[in-house]
C-alpha cells in the first residue's frame, strides 16, 4: 500500500502535536495557579489534543484528491542555492555590515539564478543598496551598524 | 458621525497621507500585477516601512496597497490571462477574450470604472454600517468574542481551502501553536522557548507573514520554474487600443454595478468569504440576470461578465474592513495582516476604536474614497507603462523580494536569529504549499491566537472552569451554531464526493 505525501505530512503533524503536548506538560506554572480554571498550560493543552485529533482524522479518512506533485519538474537546485545564500547572508550581516553583505547577497542571487547581464547585476546590487541605505539613514533616520563602511570612514 | 467624517477627511487629506495613498496604490498595483504575488505579499512587504509612521498613516498606506494590488491583479488577468490574485480569476473569463479581440484598453477601462464604483458604493455602506455595528458590538462579551474567533477561523478554513478543509484546520492549529511561543501574557511564564532568549517575546508577526507569503512565494516561483515575464509575450503591451467606452457599453456596465456592489459588500462582511467568492458569485448572478442574447456572450468578452466580478471584488475589499474595524476580528487573510500591523502600533481595533481613535477609524474609511479616485485617474492612464513591470525577469525579481523580506525583518530586530527563523518557516511553508496546505488560515490563527486565549481565559474564569459559557448566552450559542453549520456542510461535501 502506498501512502500519499499528504498523509505523511499529517503524520508529521501528529508527531508535532504529541511533542507540543509533551512540552506543554513541561511548563512550570505557579503553585497557586496549578488548579485554577485557566493557567498557562490550558490553551496549549487544548491545541495539542485538537492537533492530534485533526491529524488522526486526516489519516483515517479516505483521501479523495491527494495532491500530485511532479518532483522532476521542480527546480530544487536553484531554490537550494537561494536558501544557502540567504543563510550565509544571515551569518555575515552582523560581521561585514549591511552594505557589503546585502550587495553581495543580491549579486550572487542574480548570478545563481542564471543572470549574466553584468551591468544590470551590478546596478541592482551595490548602487541599489547604497541608495536604499541613504533612504534609511538620510531620510528615515534608521541607524544601520556597518563595520565595513565605518572602516572606510563613510559612516560614523 | 459628521464630526467623525470631518476628522477623517482632515487626516486623510493631509499631504503626507495623500502621498501615502498614491504610493500605496502605485506599489500595490505593481505587486498585484505579478502573478503569484497578491495583496498579502504586498502588504507584508510594506509593514516594516509603516512602523516609521503614525498608525493612521500606516493603515492608509496599507489600504492603498490593498486596493492597488486588487486592481493590479485585474490588469494581469485581462492582459495575459494570469490573475495576480485569486479575487480576479473571474475577471479573466471575459476580460482576456476582450483583450484578444484588440479591446484590451476598453477591458481595462471597464475594470477600472467598475472597481471604482464597487469600491465607492461599498465604502458608503461601510460609512453607515461600521458605526452602527460598533455600537451593537459593545454588547459582545468574552464568550461571544471567543465564539466569533472560532467562527472566523472555521469560515476562513472552509472558504480558502478548495475542498481541503482538514488541511486548512491543521494550519489553523499550527498558527495557534506558533502564537503560544514566548511569555504568557498574564503570568509571564515562558512557553516553548527551549531556553532561547530570542523567543522570549514570541515570534514576530511580521516575520511569520514575510516567511509564509513574501519569501515562500518567491521560493515557490523559483521551485516551479514559473517566469511571470514570459507571459507578456502573449500580448503586445504597447497596443492596448482605446480606453473610451461607447454608450451601449456604458449602459451595460451601469446595470451590473449596483447589484454586484451590494452582493460584494455583503460577502465581504462575512468572515472567511472575500473577494474571490464575491467575484464568482457576482459573475454567476449577472449571468442569471441578463437576457438570453447577452448570456451567450459570457466567456467571449461580455461587458456584464467583466463589470460584475470587478465591481464585486472591490466592494468585498471594503466590506472586509467592517469586522476588522468594528469587532477587531479580521474576516480574511489580508485584513488579518492589517490587524497584526495595528497591534504592532499598539492599537486594538474593536468597537471602542470608533471612540478612542476616531482619526484612525474615519481616516481609513475616507482614504478608501481617495484611493479609488487615485486608482481611476492615476493608474488607468498609466496602465500601459505600469504593465511593463510584467516583463521584469524573475532573475531580478526574486532576489529583490528576498532582499525586502530579509531586510524588513533585520531592520526590526537587528538580530540574525530572526533571519534564520524566517528562512526555516519559509522553507516549511513552501513545502506545505506544494501539497495544497493553505497559508491564510495559519496567518489568521497566528494573529488571533493571543486574543483567543485571552477571551477563553476570561470566559472560563467567569464560568468557574465550566464550558457552560458556550451556550449560556444566546449570542454565543448562535455564533457557535453557525460554526457547527459550516463544519457539517464541509463534512457533507466531503462525503458526497
Amino acid at each position: 500500500m502506498r501512502i500519499s505525501t499528504d498523509k505523511i505530512i499529517s503524520l508529521l503533524f501528529f508527531v508535532l502535536s504529541v511533542f507540543y503536548l509533551y512540552q506543554t506538560y513541561q511548563i512550570q506554572v505557579f503553585s497557586f495557579d496549578e488548579h485554577a480554571p485557566f493557567n498557562a498550560k490550558t490553551f496549549p493543552t487544548f491545541l495539542a489534543y485538537l492537533g492530534m485529533f485533526l491529524s488522526v482524522l486526516f489519516l483515517v479518512l479516505p483521501e479523495k484528491n491527494p495532491s500530485k506533485v511532479d518532483h522532476k519538474v521542480l527546480d530544487y537546485k536553484s531554490v537550494s542555492f537561494l536558501i544557502v545564500i540567504t543563510v550565509v547572508y544571515g551569518f555575515i550581516i552582523l560581521k561585514a555590515g549591511f552594505f557589503l553583505s546585502t550587495s553581495l547577497f543580491l549579486f550572487f542571487s542574480y548570478y545563481f539564478l542564471g543572470e549574466r547581464r553584468w551591468v544590470w547585476m551590478f546596478a541592482l546590487s551595490f548602487p541599489f543598496v547604497a541608495f536604499f541605505m541613504y533612504l534609511l539613514h538620510g531620510l528615515l533616520d534608521i541607524y544601520l551598524r556597518d563595520p565595513f563602511l565605518k572602516m572606510l570612514g563613510i559612516i560614523g | 458621525m459628521i464630526e467623525g467624517i470631518l476628522i477623517g477627511l482632515q487626516t486623510a487629506l493631509s499631504l503626507k497621507n495623500i502621498l501615502m495613498v498614491m504610493m500605496g496604490c502605485f506599489f500595490g498595483t505593481i505587486i498585484g500585477m505579478l502573478p503569484g504575488l497578491g495583496p498579502m505579499t504586498a502588504i507584508a512587504l510594506m509593514i516594516p516601512i509603516t512602523y516609521g509612521f503614525e498608525p493612521s498613516t500606516g493603515l492608509i498606506l496599507m489600504a492603498g496597497v490593498y486596493y492597488g494590488a486588487v486592481f493590479g491583479g485585474s490588469t494581469s488577468s485581462i492582459l495575459i490571462n494570469a490573475p495576480g490574485v485569486p479575487g480576479t480569476v473571474a475577471t479573466a473569463f471575459d476580460g482576456y477574450p476582450m483583450a484578444q479581440q484588440g479591446k484590451a484598453g476598453k477591458a481595462l477601462a471597464i475594470a477600472a470604472y467598475s472597481s471604482f464604483a464597487g469600491g465607492t458604493i461599498s465604502a458608503i455602506f461601510l460609512l453607515f454600517a461600521a458605526p452602527s455595528l460598533s455600537k451593537v458590538s459593545l454588547a459582545f462579551r468574552s464568550p461571544d468574542y471567543f465564539a466569533l474567533m472560532v467562527l472566523g477561523l472555521t469560515a476562513v478554513s472552509a472558504f480558502s481551502s478548495k475542498g481541503q478543509f482538514l488541511k486548512a484546520m491543521m494550519m489553523v492549529i499550527l498558527g495557534l501553536m506558533l502564537a503560544t511561543v514566548g511569555q504568557d501574557s498574564l503570568s509571564d511564564i515562558t512557553r516553548f522557548t527551549f531556553n532561547n532568549m530570542n523567543l522570549t517575546d514570541g515570534i514576530s508577526f511580521v516575520l511569520v507573514v514575510m516567511a509564509t507569503f513574501a519569501m515562500s512565494e518567491a521560493l515557490t516561483i523559483i521551485l516551479k520554474g514559473k517566469d511571470p515575464s514570459r507571459a507578456t509575450e502573449q500580448i503586445s503591451l504597447s497596443q492596448l487600443g482605446s480606453i473610451r467606452l461607447d454608450k451601449e457599453e456604458r449602459n451595460k456596465m451601469l446595470k451590473s454595478i449596483p447589484r454586484s456592489s451590494v452582493l460584494g459588500f455583503l460577502i465581504g462582511v462575512l468572515p472567511g468569504a472575500g473577494a474571490t467568492i464575491a467575484s464568482f458569485l457576482a459573475y454567476g448572478m449577472e449571468r442569471n440576470y441578463v437576457n438570453e442574447e447577452e448570456k451567450q456572450k459570457f466567456g467571449k468578452g461580455s461587458v456584464h461578465g467583466l463589470a460584475a466580478p470587478e465591481t464585486a471584488n472591490n466592494a468585498a475589499c471594503s466590506g472586509s474592513f467592517v469586522p476588522l474595524l468594528t469587532l477587531g476580528i479580521p474576516g480574511s487573510g489580508t485584513t488579518a495582516v492589517m490587524l497584526g500591523a495595528l497591534l504592532g502600533f499598539g492599537i486594538q481595533p474593536g468597537p471602542r476604536l470608533y471612540m478612542t481613535n476616531p482619526e484612525i477609524f474615519w481616516s481609513v474609511i475616507m482614504s478608501m474614497y481617495i484611493g479609488m479616485v487615485i486608482l481611476l485617474i492615476l493608474n488607468l492612464p498609466l496602465i500601459p507603462y505600469i504593465a511593463r513591470v510584467l516583463a521584469t525577469p524573475k532573475n531580478f525579481l526574486i532576489p529583490l523580494i528576498l532582499f525586502f523580506s530579509v531586510t524588513g525583518i533585520y531592520l526590526m530586530s537587528f538580530n540574525n536569529f530572526d533571519i534564520f527563523l524566517m528562512i526555516g518557516i519559509a522553507v516549511v511553508a513552501t513545502f506545505l504549499r506544494l501539497y495544497n496546505f493553505p497559508m491564510p488560515p495559519l496567518i489568521l490563527a497566528f494573529v488571533l491566537g493571543a486574543l483567543m486565549e485571552e477571551n477563553l481565559r476570561r470566559s472560563l474564569l467567569i464560568s468557574n472552569g465550566s464550558f457552560n459559557f458556550l451556550w449560556d448566552r444566546p449570542l454565543t450559542a448562535i455564533i457557535l451554531a453557525f460554526t457547527i453549520i459550516i463544519i457539517s456542510w464541509q463534512a457533507y461535501k466531503s462525503f458526497k464526493k
